[in-house]
């Protein structure tokens, strides 16, 4: 009486067809990623080196090391960091908690929204308007990282509203009969319960602008600086606009430096990645529910 | 509470006095002309088909209906002879004085203990950190008065949402008194359980009567007429017929009432 029918037969067929196509697509997603992080592997890591690392690029950017400009991506990335994550988080907050749901809260967040597609270079632009030439910053880390800062303020809006809604309403509710203001609901409750998520868009987010070259290109990279920068106010090198240099601007490079460079490019965002998800992993523990 | 502008003699034993209390969701009037007495520290079923408006005057009387902008209500609603729709009231202390009771059990996703002194803390004067003596004996008391502190002393640090639906019923009951409300206002606070949870959170909501006034909002006839002093029958928006529970369930004055009672609506 359990025996297998013609319709379970045609059904199960076609459901391993779906999972083979599903399976299929998803290998066509990683295949790629797989080969280039092989390649880079393959023909950059014979440049890794210590010396690589931590020396100046000396022959005309044909030999040498990376290490001002993978100092200055830091910096970079810090500065940017520092810049937009209190003011993307604070307004995530009052969009979310705070911001009554009428026409102009809708009106912003599309706005955010549409803002993330702008083209970094059309930031570029508005970072040397903005920060290097009104607020006279000059080309500096400081102007560079605040045009990424205001590239990944959208991003950093949307992961930390995301983060937001995913806690339960009914926690906001028990707090409000309760008489807690907005700000004791945000802090007792919402923020706790949201952190490790904000936490984790956000530095995805943002370590994403270390591989960004338009934005900085004019607004605080150097092609060619042997120092390493001191505060804000300085010029720097990056990573990611030394290696737009060395691959396209320099005769005579030879073939693994500028795939060390990428390679030790996508580490750094790696090692940034496996950060936030180790500390989204550790926050989770925490958690009371 | 300021007794000064008491409007009536006979206000101040009244737990809660409305009169004349419109509430409009919109467009769409949910109540009408409600004139109610409710007698400090007894328990008051509050009974009717559903949507004739149990939550909606439940929760008219801590004003978290406010929280939608488009709610509009008119009339007074006094409250130990205070009407809180007047404009010196402070609303938080509404939502704090007037503990709200819900259907779903909603204990904050945080510890046993910590959600037991979650609304205290919010209310305290003192600013710095809650002395650890005043803090274990107010969760004592409020556990043992709700009944479950024997059954989680050794786990005050577990997170409330793993306690059995009763329990975290018990506990949204408990973390309500250190915060000394006037009113426990309770909608359903039953019905998310199986039987036996049913009669233990009956058996403590009789345990805190004298102590506090209690409203119950019920679809449960047995329920109503075994936990409650008094008993209101409300039918679209309106307030049909109060007495005492006893008396309602025994001779009903309205032929609505009645069918009610025995079963005759949704
Ligand atoms: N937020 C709201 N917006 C608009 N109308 C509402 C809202 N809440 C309730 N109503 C309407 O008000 C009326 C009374 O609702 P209420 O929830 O008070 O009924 P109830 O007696 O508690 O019903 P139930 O027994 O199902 O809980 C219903 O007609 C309902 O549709
Ligand atoms: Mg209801």
């Amino acid at each position: 009486m359990f025996q297998r029918t013609a319709v379970n037969e045609r059904n199960t067929r076609v459901q391993m067809l779906v999972r083979l196509l599903f399976g299929m697509m998803t290998a066509l997603l990683v295949l790629p990623v797989l080969i280039i992080l092989g390649l880079l592997i393959h023909r950059g890591g014979p440049a890794l080196s210590m010396e690589f690392l931590f020396d100046e690029p000396s022959n005309g950017m044909t030999a040498g090391g990376i290490m001002p400009a993978l100092v200055g991506t830091v910096w970079l990335v810090a500065v940017a960091l520092i810049a937009s994550v209190p003011i993307g988080v604070a307004a995530a907050l009052y969009l979310s908690e705070y911001a009554k749901d009428n026409w102009l809260t809708r009106a912003i967040n599309l706005a955010v929204i549409n803002l993330a597609g702008v083209p970094s270079i059309v930031h570029a632009l508005f970072g040397v308007g903005a920060f290097v030439l009104f607020f006279k910053f000059g080309t500096s880390i400081l102007a560079a990282s605040l045009t990424l800062a205001v590239m990944t303020l959208p991003v950093v809006i949307v992961a930390t509203r995301e983060s937001l809604q995913a806690v339960p309403q009914a926690f906001r509710e028990a707090c409000w009969n309760m008489g807690a203001t907005r700000w004791q609901t945000i802090r007792k409750v919402v923020l706790p319960n949201s952190i490790s998520g904000i936490l984790t868009g956000v530095i995805l987010e943002v370590s994403r602008t270390a591989g960004e070259t338009a934005p900085i290109m004019f607004t605080g990279a150097a092609f060619f600086l042997p120092f390493l920068p001191e505060s804000v106010y300085d010029q720097t090198m990056a990573l990611s606009l030394h290696l737009y240099v060395v691959t396209t601007q320099v005769p005579n490079v030879p073939e693994h430096l500028p795939y060390g460079v990428a390679l030790v490019l996508i580490l750094m965002v790696l090692a940034l990645n496996a950060v936030s998800i180790g500390f989204r992993t550790w926050l989770r523990g925490r958690k009371k529910w | 509470m300021g007794s000064a502008n008491t409007p009536l003699a006979t206000a101040t034993s009244l737990a809660i006095m409305t009169r004349d209390l419109n509430l409009w969701y919109g467009d769409f009037q949910a109540l009408f002309d409600v004139d109610l007495d409710i007698k400090s520290g007894i328990i008051t079923a509050l009974i009717g088909p559903s949507g004739c408006g149990k939550s909606t005057l439940l929760r008219s009387v801590n004003r978290i209906t406010e929280r939608l902008g488009y709610v509009r209500t008119g009339g007074s609603i006094h409250v130990h002879g205070k009407n809180i729709l007047d404009p010196d009231v402070e609303l938080l202390q509404v939502r704090r004085q007037n503990g709200m009771v819900f259907q779903r059990p909603n204990p904050l996703p945080l510890s046993i203990r910590d959600n037991v002194t979650f609304g205290y803390r919010l209310h305290r004067e003192e600013r710095g950190r809650l002395a650890r003596a005043e803090r274990d004996r107010i969760v004592e008391e409020s556990l043992t008065k709700v009944l479950l502190w024997d059954a989680v002393k050794d786990k005050l640090d577990q997170p409330a949402i793993e306690l059995s639906l009763e329990e975290q019923q018990k506990l949204c009951i408990a973390r309500l008194l250190p915060m000394r409300p006037q009113l426990l206002l309770m909608d359903e606070p039953c019905s998310a359980l199986d039987p036996q949870a049913t009669s233990a959170i009956e058996e403590l909501i009789w345990d805190l009567r004298g102590e506090y006034t209690v409203v119950l909002v019920t679809h449960n006839m047995a329920q109503a007429r075994r936990a409650s002093d008094e008993c209101i029958f409300m039918l679209m928006g309106r307030v049909i017929e109060h007495s005492d529970t006893g008396r309602m369930f025994v001779t009903p004055t309205h032929t609505e009432t009645a069918d009610y009672i025995e079963g005759r609506y949704g």
